[in-house]
C-alpha cells in the first residue's frame, strides 16, 4: 500500500522533473553565451553614462509607456538606416537596465533621436504633438510640465543602478541631486560640476523653458536629447554594410 | 466560503491575512514618500478586511464530514465570476486604447487615461486577470475530475485564487499611477513579483498534493499541460523579474540585465508567456472540456502527448524571432527562426486532434454554440500557429516586424484562440457548477458566438492590412533611390484601419458582457433538485473503489 | 580545449539540432510503446466516462 502511494507520487514528481528540464535547455543554450559578454557586444571606450537628470527622464518615459509605441532598435536594414541613421549596436544600450528596445512602431523610431530637434520643439511637442505636427496620434502630456520633478532619491537611482553594473563613481552617486539641478540650470556652479563629472559634451540646457523650478519635462527632455549620443560606435566606418 | 473551511483552517486563514495586512503596514510605511505607500495602504486595507470576515465567521459550526464525499468547487465558481469580471475590466481598456488611437485627445489631460499607461491594464487585464482566472478555476476542476480526488485542503485554493487577484490589482493600479517595469508582460514592480512567486508556489503544491491523491497511476494529459503552465511561468517570471529596488521604500527597481542580454531575457519571456501561460494552459483547458462538451474521447492521446512534448521542449528556442535583424547575435536569430518554423509540427498536431476528435459530431457543432466555440478555437490556433511560424522567418519578420500585423496575430490568437476556447469551457462549466439543468440563455450564447466571431474577424482584418501597408510604406523606394514616405504619411494611412479595430473591439467586449449577464442570470435560476441530476447520484460500488 | 564564449557559441549552436533530435525519438519512442496502448486508451475515455461526480476516497 505505501509503495503503492509512493510510486504514485513518484511519478508526478518525475513528470515535474522532465518538464522543467526539457523546458530550462532551450533558454539556457541561447542566453547562456550572450553572458560571455566581451565578445556579444562590441568595445566603446568612449560610452558615457547617463546623467541623474537624464535617468530620471528615462523614469518618465518608462512610467508614461513610451516604450508602447516608439521603438529604440533601428534594425539592419537600409530603409531603416537611411530613415533613421546608422542601426544600432549592443553596447549602445549595455546601461540600459531594462532595455527600452520595444516591438511597436506606432510612432517613429528613437533609437537617434538625441539632437535631432530643438528643446523647446519637445518642450511643445510633447504639451501638445498636435501643435508640431498636425496628424499625430501621440498624446498630450500636459502635466510634464506641471509636475515638479522629485530628485530628493536620485543618489538610491544611481545606487541601485551601481549594482546592477552601472559604473557610477561615489563622487556622481553624492552629488546626484545637485547635478540633476545643474543639468537644467546653466551658468550656475553646479552646472559647471555636472560638465566635470559626466564629460563636456553632457547637454546643459534650460530644457523646459521654465525657470523657477525643475519639472518632469526637463527630465524627460534631457533624456531624449542623449537618446543615440552616449557612443559614437555606431558611427564609425568599419562596421558591416545594412542589408 | 467561510463556513465551508474546518476551525483550524479559520484560524491559519486569520493568520495568513493578518501577516498580510502587516505587510501591507510595512509597505504604507516604508514606502510613505513614494508610491509604493499607495500600494501599501492597499494591500493592508485587503488583509485587514479578510482578516474581519474571516473573525466574523470563526464560530461558525464546523463543516461536516460529508463534504470530504464531494469535490471542492467554491474557488472554481468565484474563478469564474471574476474570470468574466476581468473579461469586461480588461476588454474595456482595450476598446478604450483603441479608441485613443483614432482619437488620441479623449486623453482629457488625465495622467492616468494616457495610452502608455492603459495598455498594461489591457494587456494584463485580459492575459493575468482574464486568462489567469479561467485558467486557476479550469485547472481546480479538471484537476479534480481526472485524478478523482478532491482538493486536499480548503483553504489554499482560497489563498491562490484571492491572492492571485490581489496581484492583478495591485498591477493594474500601479500602472495608472505610473509603476512599471516597461518589460511587456511583466510590467509589475518587485514587491508584486514576490507575492506571485508565493502564490504560484502554493498553487504548484495544491497540483502536487491533489494528483499524490489520485487513483489512476496514469496522469491524464490535461493535467500535463497545466502543470508545464504553472512550472514554466515560474521560471520566466523568477528570471526575466530579477531586479535590483532602488530602496525597500521605493516602487521603483533596476533589472539585473541590460541591452541585449536583458531583450534575449525579456523576449524569452515573451514567449514562452505565450507559450506556457496563452498555449499550453489553454490547451489543457482545450484536452478536457471539447471531448467532454461533444462526448467523444480526444481523437488520438498519443498525438496529444507527442505535440505536448514537442511544444514543451520547441518554444523555449523561439523567443529570438522578436529580436531579427537587431543587436542580437545573428546565430541566435536563426536559431530562433529555425525551432519557430519546426514548432508548427506540435501546433498543429494539437488543432488537428481537436477538430478530428469533432469529425462525427459536425452536428453537435452546428447546433451548440457552446461546443462551436471550441471549434472555432481550433480553428483560430491552426491559423495563428501557422502565422506565427511564418512571421518568425527572418525575411518576412523584416515586414512584419514593428507594424500592425504583429497585433493581428497576436489577437488572432488571443480573442480567437484563448478567449474562445475560454468561453466554451466556462459555458459548459457553469450550469453543473451551480447544479443548474442549463444555462439561463442558449440564444444568448448564439448572440455571443456571432458577436465574438464577427469582432475578431473585423479586427484582425484591420490589423493584417494597415501591419502590411505600414510596412510596405517604410520601404518604398521612388525611382530616384530616396523613401517615398515620411513617417507620418504611413501613421495616416493607418487612421481608417484604427477606427475598425476599434469596432471590432467593441463587438468582442459587447460579446463579453452578454457572457456575463447570461452567466448572472443563470445562476439566480432555481437550483435542480438533487435527484434529477443522474451523475450526482452516488453508486454504492464506486464508492468501494478505494478500499 | 578552452573553455570560451567561441566554444559556448559553438556548442549551441550544434546543440540544438541534436537535442532536437534525440528528444523527438524519446517522445515518439515512449509514445508508441506498445505495452503504453492501453493506458492511453483508458485515460483518453476519463472526460467522458460516465462516472459519479465525486472523489474517489
Amino acid at each position: 500500500m505505501f509503495g503503492l502511494h509512493y510510486n504514485l507520487e513518484r511519478s508526478a514528481i518525475g513528470l515535474v522533473v522532465f518538464i522543467v528540464l526539457v523546458a530550462s535547455i532551450g533558454g539556457l543554450i541561447e542566453i547562456a553565451p550572450l553572458f560571455t559578454i566581451d565578445e556579444t557586444v562590441e568595445k566603446a571606450p568612449d560610452m558615457r553614462v547617463y546623467t541623474p537628470l537624464e535617468v530620471a527622464g528615462r523614469n518618465i518615459y518608462i512610467r508614461e509607456g513610451c516604450y508602447a509605441c516608439h521603438s529604440q532598435m533601428i534594425r539592419t536594414l537600409r530603409d531603416e538606416v537611411e530613415r533613421y541613421g546608422p542601426y544600432s549596436l549592443a553596447v549602445e544600450s549595455s546601461y540600459d537596465h531594462p532595455q527600452l528596445w520595444g516591438s511597436k512602431r506606432t510612432g517613429p523610431d528613437l533609437a537617434r533621436l538625441g539632437n535631432k530637434y530643438s528643446d523647446a520643439w519637445h518642450t511643445v511637442h510633447l504639451t501638445n504633438p498636435r501643435d508640431v505636427v498636425r496628424e499625430s496620434k501621440m498624446p498630450a502630456y500636459r502635466w510634464l510640465l506641471r509636475d515638479t520633478l522629485r530628485t530628493d532619491d536620485l543618489s538610491n537611482h544611481l545606487t541601485a543602478l551601481r549594482t546592477v553594473g552601472v559604473p557610477y563613481t561615489d563622487e556622481q552617486i553624492a552629488n546626484a541631486a545637485l547635478d540633476a539641478y545643474g543639468q537644467a540650470n546653466p551658468e550656475t556652479e553646479a552646472a559647471d560640476s555636472v560638465a566635470e563629472r559626466y564629460g563636456a559634451e553632457t547637454n546643459i540646457r534650460m530644457f523646459d523653458g521654465v525657470t523657477d523650478r525643475l519639472t518632469d519635462m526637463d527630465a524627460l527632455v534631457a533624456y531624449l536629447q542623449v537618446l543615440g549620443n552616449l557612443t559614437d560606435a555606431a558611427h564609425q566606418p568599419n562596421q558591416p554594410e545594412a542589408e | 466560503m467561510i463556513a465551508d473551511l474546518t476551525r483550524a483552517e479559520r484560524v491559519w486563514a486569520m493568520l495568513i491575512l493578518g501577516s498580510l495586512g502587516l505587510a501591507g503596514l510595512a509597505m504604507a510605511v516604508a514606502g510613505r514618500n513614494d508610491l509604493l505607500g499607495v500600494h501599501g495602504w492597499m494591500v493592508l486595507a485587503a488583509g485587514l478586511g479578510g482578516f474581519i470576515v474571516v473573525m466574523r465567521g470563526l464560530e461558525l459550526p464546523e463543516p461536516s464530514d460529508d463534504r470530504l464525499t464531494e469535490y471542492y468547487d467554491a474557488p472554481t465558481r468565484l474563478g469564474l465570476i471574476l474570470t468574466l469580471l476581468w473579461a469586461v475590466v480588461g476588454m474595456a481598456a482595450g476598446f478604450w486604447i483603441a479608441a485613443l488611437l483614432a482619437w488620441p485627445d479623449l486623453t482629457f489631460d488625465a495622467a492616468w487615461a494616457s495610452f502608455g499607461r492603459l495598455r498594461p491594464v489591457h494587456t494584463s487585464g485580459v492575459i493575468f486577470g482574464f486568462g489567469g482566472n479561467a485558467l486557476i478555476a479550469t485547472s481546480f476542476h479538471v484537476l479534480q475530475r481526472t485524478t478523482r480526488a478532491r482538493l486536499p485542503d480548503q483553504i489554499s485554493p482560497w489563498f491562490v485564487l484571492l491572492g492571485y487577484n490581489l496581484f492583478c490589482i495591485v498591477a493594474a493600479s500601479g500602472y495608472l499611477m505610473g509603476m512599471t517595469q516597461s518589460k511587456e508582460y511583466a510590467e509589475p514592480e518587485w514587491y508584486a513579483d514576490i507575492w506571485l512567486v508565493v502564490v504560484w508556489v502554493v498553487y504548484f503544491i495544491i497540483y502536487m498534493r491533489t494528483l499524490a491523491r489520485r487513483k489512476e497511476p496514469h496522469i491524464y494529459v490535461a493535467n500535463w499541460y497545466y502543470m508545464a503552465f504553472i512550472l514554466v511561468v515560474a521560471i520566466l517570471h523568477i528570471v526575466n523579474n530579477l531586479a535590483v529596488p532602488v530602496s525597500f521604500g521605493s516602487a521603483k527597481s533596476y533589472s539585473l540585465f541590460s541591452g541585449v542580454q536583458d531583450a534575449m531575457t525579456q523576449w524569452w519571456y515573451g514567449h514562452n508567456a505565450v507559450a506556457f501561460f496563452l498555449t499550453a494552459g489553454f490547451l489543457g483547458m482545450m484536452y478536457y472540456y471539447l471531448p467532454k462538451r461533444a462526448g467523444r474521447p480526444i481523437f488520438s492521446y498519443r498525438m496529444s502527448i507527442i505535440s505536448f512534448w514537442g511544444i514543451t521542449f520547441m518554444y523555449m528556442w523561439a523567443g529570438s524571432h522578436h529580436l531579427h535583424y537587431t543587436a542580437l547575435p545573428h546565430w541566435v536569430q536563426t536559431l530562433g527562426m529555425a525551432f519557430s518554423v519546426v514548432l508548427l509540427v506540435p501546433s498543429w498536431a494539437s488543432a488537428g486532434n481537436a477538430l478530428l476528435t469533432l469529425n462525427g459530431a459536425w452536428h453537435k457543432v452546428r447546433d451548440d454554440a457552446v461546443l462551436r466555440f471550441m471549434a472555432l478555437a481550433a480553428i483560430f490556433y491552426g491559423i495563428t500557429t501557422f502565422e506565427g511560424s511564418f512571421m518568425a522567418i527572418r525575411a518576412v519578420n523584416s515586414l512584419s516586424h514593428y507594424t500592425d500585423w504583429t497585433i493581428g496575430h497576436v489577437h488572432a490568437g488571443a480573442l480567437g484562440w484563448v478567449a474562445m476556447i475560454t468561453f466554451g469551457s466556462l459555458y459548459s462549466l457553469v450550469p453543473s457548477m451551480w447544479k443548474r439543468p442549463g444555462l439561463y440563455s442558449d440564444k444568448l450564447v448564439e448572440v455571443h458566438f456571432w458577436l465574438a466571431l464577427s469582432g475578431t474577424v473585423i479586427y484582425v482584418f484591420a490589423m493584417w492590412n494597415s501591419g502590411v501597408i505600414q510596412g510596405l510604406m517604410w520601404r518604398t523606394y521612388t525611382e530616384s533611390g530616396g523613401l517615398s514616405y515620411s513617417f507620418i504619411d504611413s501613421l495616416v494611412a493607418m487612421h481608417p484601419y484604427y477606427i475598425a479595430r476599434a469596432f471590432g473591439g467593441l463587438l468582442f467586449l459587447l460579446g463579453a458582457l452578454v457572457a456575463l449577464y447570461n452567466v448572472v442570470m443563470t445562476i439566480r435560476m432555481p437550483a435542480t433538485a438533487q435527484n434529477e441530476v443522474v451523475r450526482d447520484i452516488p453508486i454504492q460500488t464506486a464508492l468501494q473503489a478505494g478500499e | 580545449m578552452p573553455f570560451d564564449h567561441e566554444t559556448i557559441v559553438g556548442f549551441s549552436k550544434s546543440f540544438g539540432l541534436f537535442y532536437l533530435l534525440i528528444l523527438s525519438v524519446i517522445a515518439l519512442v515512449w509514445t508508441y510503446w506498445p505495452s503504453n496502448k492501453k493506458g492511453f486508451d483508458e485515460a483518453a475515455k476519463r472526460p467522458v466516462a460516465e462516472e459519479e461526480d465525486r472523489p474517489w476516497r
